[in-house]
């Protein structure tokens, strides 16, 4: 019996080794969002490429389109930028928020790497950044027919994150819309 | 050229760590004494490649070689000289070199150090600190060589040093941690070298406890240094958050202080001993545990090192196999480690083994907080954040429960003390304790706040208990007093205890009484703030070596008085471009002035964030007392005279045990 005593911490760091090993393949940064579901949220801001455009909700038009929040600053953007061409380019409506950037560098942006957007809203204060509960650049959302975010998604999209988590969603709302026409 | 000499100097130590893990166990193994002898020379031989090594990396850095990938990513040539010495710790890579040094050097220290120590029992604990650096140094060459180059592509300028790390808090609070980190080691192999040889006897425990103070002793220092970096440097106005990475370094810190307590009774009782070798073996695993948290990317963090899964799985097995490892010797040797001698109820013993308990208890909430979210994931659970609200709901209680314990432990006797003495030396002292601690919130603030009663009653406690048996041990028994009757390492505890209770009020005074106000400001605004006067007069343009700036002006009065210009600063480092506060703080012992700028809001004005911040300096001057404290018992005589006659029996038996 004493000597079982003696094994207790050894079987209780094993325990916690199972954990600690399991936790290497889980991603603390997946965090759902809040807003998953919900509307997004009112805004009404200038735009970058043309600087007296003034962008609302009612702007953001498609079956189902993206919100990419982007900045200058953000190096991980930058890898991002040239898989949203991509995007773009496939038919797919990008909508970008330009997060507590600066209107020169974003322009000067988007002319060297070329322009996905349709327009970005320019979020000089990150008041709609902090709406939609972002906390980093890049972020991106998925948004459906009614104007609702079906996806949040933190960190770089590329071509596995757009097939594992963004082409499902697309295809469960290309069903909803036809079962809507029907 | 010369980052290829760093890493193959890094590979000569490896060579020697390799040997070192070898030849001494396969001398002790053999009785040859030859080879046991090796070790020191070997012990020297990796530490001398380790320091070269790391040195030839600080020459990359101070030479502006961009051609090494480590150099550009956290230098640049416009990085103010002392930053260049300080970025060589500022990144993963680097700063796990250091872990290296560090240990190497502790490693070094023993192997110059332990004359008074037998030969065979050296030569182990050197071989399994060579494990150790074994592990470490594979870990740096294998996943995170600091000296890999950017080849051929060569840039012309780094991409500078993370503006948050260029402070001074950066160039002295990594190489304290890390010291007191790697420093838990030589517990660590002490601890395991005994279980090894089967004795834990009260030599043995008189080998450990000065390398132990000593590691927690800069332990103590790390920590706060990060504390007040925290503090001035993040601009958040707080100076503790529990945040997971904080926790990794405070969790060793308590378990280790339990270690010093319990290697005390070990040493003069020959007591505690399987509780002893726990606890070191604990220390070591939960500065390797919190190495892993850092540096795996597990958890969510602010201090987080880029993660990357094939460092977390290295660090996973080299923490796997140390602890289990000796987890394993501890299960299957500890037993023959009984103690023999006896104590009662009221006795110190019993007394230092509740405080000890209340110390692992405190470290297994706090661990528990830290890994909670993990568990809560790996089970599906759902994602959760522990924060301070749990913290300080488990964690204070367990604290205030053993500094009343704390308070009257050094007065109680060993062995065996009359209930009836107890009640008379402390019955006042605990009676007035009570009163203060109830009185003081209503005198202080107006209302009762029955945190701010604890906190100021234990505080009170300790302070008073300390003193009163400060004065029965230097009060002569012809009358008079005498300050060098009691030892060293006695004055040393009295100071630590100090410390203790000076953090408990500056801790508990600034989380219930600092007051704060978010304010937008133009110029010429006013604000009032507990009785001082904040006035704005503007933001001006400052540039920096490798920033520009906006620093605001700030006029205090206190009254009529003008007491302090306040200069805060929003700065955007040129290279990341990357906005940083610099806070303006005033200080003096009796409370701190904070002034931080936040974003401008238009039309000249800015967001303001203002505290009043009663007593926060007692907790840098608490620490600093504790630190003190621990190196006066590390270099107490008794420490350092010769035990020949301890040292060459085979089964050591300590005179004070044997005669109990």
């Amino acid at each position: 019996m004493k000597r079982f005593v003696l094994f207790l911490p050894l079987i209780f760091f094993i325990g916690l080794g199972a954990f600690l090993y399991k936790g290497l393949f889980l991603n603390p940064k997946a965090m759902p969002s809040a807003l998953e579901g919900q509307p997004v949220p009112a805004f009404k801001l200038l735009t970058v490429t043309k600087g007296d455009r003034v962008v609302t909700n009612a702007d953001l038009v498609g079956e189902y389109y993206l919100l990419n929040v982007w900045a200058t600053w953000c190096a991980a953007c930058k890898a991002e930028h040239p898989y949203l061409l991509d995007i773009a380019r496939s038919g797919v409506s990008i909508y970008g928020v330009n997060y507590k950037d600066d209107m020169v560098a974003a322009n000067e942006w988007l002319t060297r790497y070329q322009d996905p957007y349709q327009f970005s809203a320019f979020d000089v204060d990150g008041l709609f950044g902090l709406n939609l509960g972002v906390y980093g650049a890049p972020e991106t959302f998925l948004v459906d027919h009614h104007g609702i975010i079906r996806l949040r998604y933190a960190g770089v999209v590329d071509t596995r994150s757009w097939k594992v988590r963004f082409m499902p969603l697309i295809e469960d709302i290309k069903r909803e819309i036809a079962a809507s026409n029907m | 050229m010369i980052p290829e000499l760093g890493s193959f100097a890094l590979m000569v130590g490896l060579a020697f760590a390799i040997c070192l893990c070898i030849i001494p166990l396969v001398g002790v193994q053999t009785n040859n004494l030859t080879l046991v002898k090796y070790a020191k020379p070997l012990t020297l031989g990796m530490f001398t490649f380790t320091l070269l090594s790391y040195l030839l990396l600080t020459a990359s850095f101070v030479t502006d070689d961009f051609s090494v990938l480590y150099v550009a990513a956290h230098s640049n040539s416009h990085l103010p000289i002392q930053y260049k010495f300080a970025a060589v710790f500022g990144g993963h890579e680097g700063s796990l070199l250091l872990w290296v040094l560090m240990l190497t050097s502790w490693t070094g220290a023993l192997a110059l150090s332990s004359k008074n120590i037998d030969d065979a029992f050296v030569g182990r604990v050197l071989a399994i600190l060579g494990m150790i650096v074994v592990g470490f140094m594979l870990f740096t060459i294998l996943t995170s060589n600091p000296f890999e180059r950017l080849l051929p592509n060569v840039p012309l300028e780094g991409r500078d040093l993370n503006p948050l790390l260029q402070d001074i808090g950066l160039i002295v609070h990594p190489p304290m941690l890390y010291l007191g980190w790697s420093g838990l080691s030589v517990a660590f192999a002490f601890a395991n070298a005994a279980l090894l040889c089967g004795r834990m006897d009260a030599a043995w425990a008189r080998w450990t406890r000065p390398w132990t103070l000593a590691a927690w002793s800069f332990l103590t220092i790390g920590i706060a240094l990060g504390s007040w970096w925290a503090y001035y440097e993040l601009g958040w106005g707080g100076w503790w958050f529990w945040d997971p990475v904080e926790n990794a370094s405070f969790m060793p810190w308590i378990v280790a202080t339990a270690l010093i307590h319990s290697l005390s009774v070990t040493e003069q009782r020959g007591a505690f001993r399987n509780w002893t070798v726990l606890l070191a073996i604990s220390a070591f695993s939960l500065s390797l545990l919190g190495t892993f948290l850092v540096r795996s990317g597990v958890i969510n963090s602010v201090h987080s090192f880029a993660s990357d899964p094939s460092r977390g799985m290295f660090i996973l097995m080299l923490l796997g196999t140390a602890v289990i490892g000796s987890l394993t010797l501890f299960a299957f040797k500890a037993s023959a480690l009984k103690g023999t001698s006896k104590f009662e109820f009221y006795s110190k013993e019993t007394f230092i083994l509740v405080g000890n308990v209340a110390l692992v208890v405190a470290t297994a909430t706090v661990l528990l907080g830290t890994l909670y979210p993990l568990i809560m994931d790996a089970f599906d659970l759902g994602k959760i954040s522990v924060g301070p609200p749990y913290y300080n709901a488990v964690f204070s209680p367990i604290i205030a429960l053993m500094v009343v314990v704390m308070g009257a432990a050094p007065i109680i006797r060993w062995k065996k003390n009359k209930v009836g003495t107890l009640r008379g030396e402390l019955g006042l002292i605990a009676l007035i304790s009570v009163a203060f601690g109830v009185a003081f919130p209503f005198v202080y603030g107006g209302e009762f706040i029955g945190w701010v009663s604890i906190g100021m009653g234990v505080a009170f406690w300790l302070i008073a208990a300390t003193l009163k048996n400060l004065k029965n041990n230097v009060t002569l028994s012809e009358g008079g007093y005498d300050i060098t009757r009691p030892t060293q390492s006695y004055w040393g505890m009295v100071i630590a205890h100090m410390g203790i209770a000076v953090a408990i009020t500056g801790a508990t005074i600034v989380s219930y009484y600092e007051t704060q106000l978010d304010i937008r400001m133009t110029v010429n605004d006013s604000v009032h703030l507990s009785g001082y006067e904040f006035k704005f007069e503007g933001v001006k343009d400052v540039e920096g070596p490798n920033y520009s700036a906006k620093q605001a002006q700030f006029r205090i009065f206190d009254g009529d008085k003008e007491i302090s210009l306040l200069q805060p600063e929003r700065r955007v480092y040129r290279v990341q471009t990357m906005g940083m506060t610099e806070a303006g703080i005033d200080s003096t012992l009796g409370r701190d002035l904070f002034v931080a700028l936040g974003d401008p809001l238009g039309d000249q004005a800015w967001a303001v964030r203002v505290y009043v911040k009663p007593l926060i300096n007692l907790l840098w001057i608490a620490a600093g007392l504790i630190a003190f404290g621990g190196f006066m018992c590390m270099t107490d005589k008794r420490y350092r005279a010769k035990k020949p006659s301890i040292a060459q029996a085979p089964v050591a038996v300590d005179p004070i045990v044997s005669a109990v």
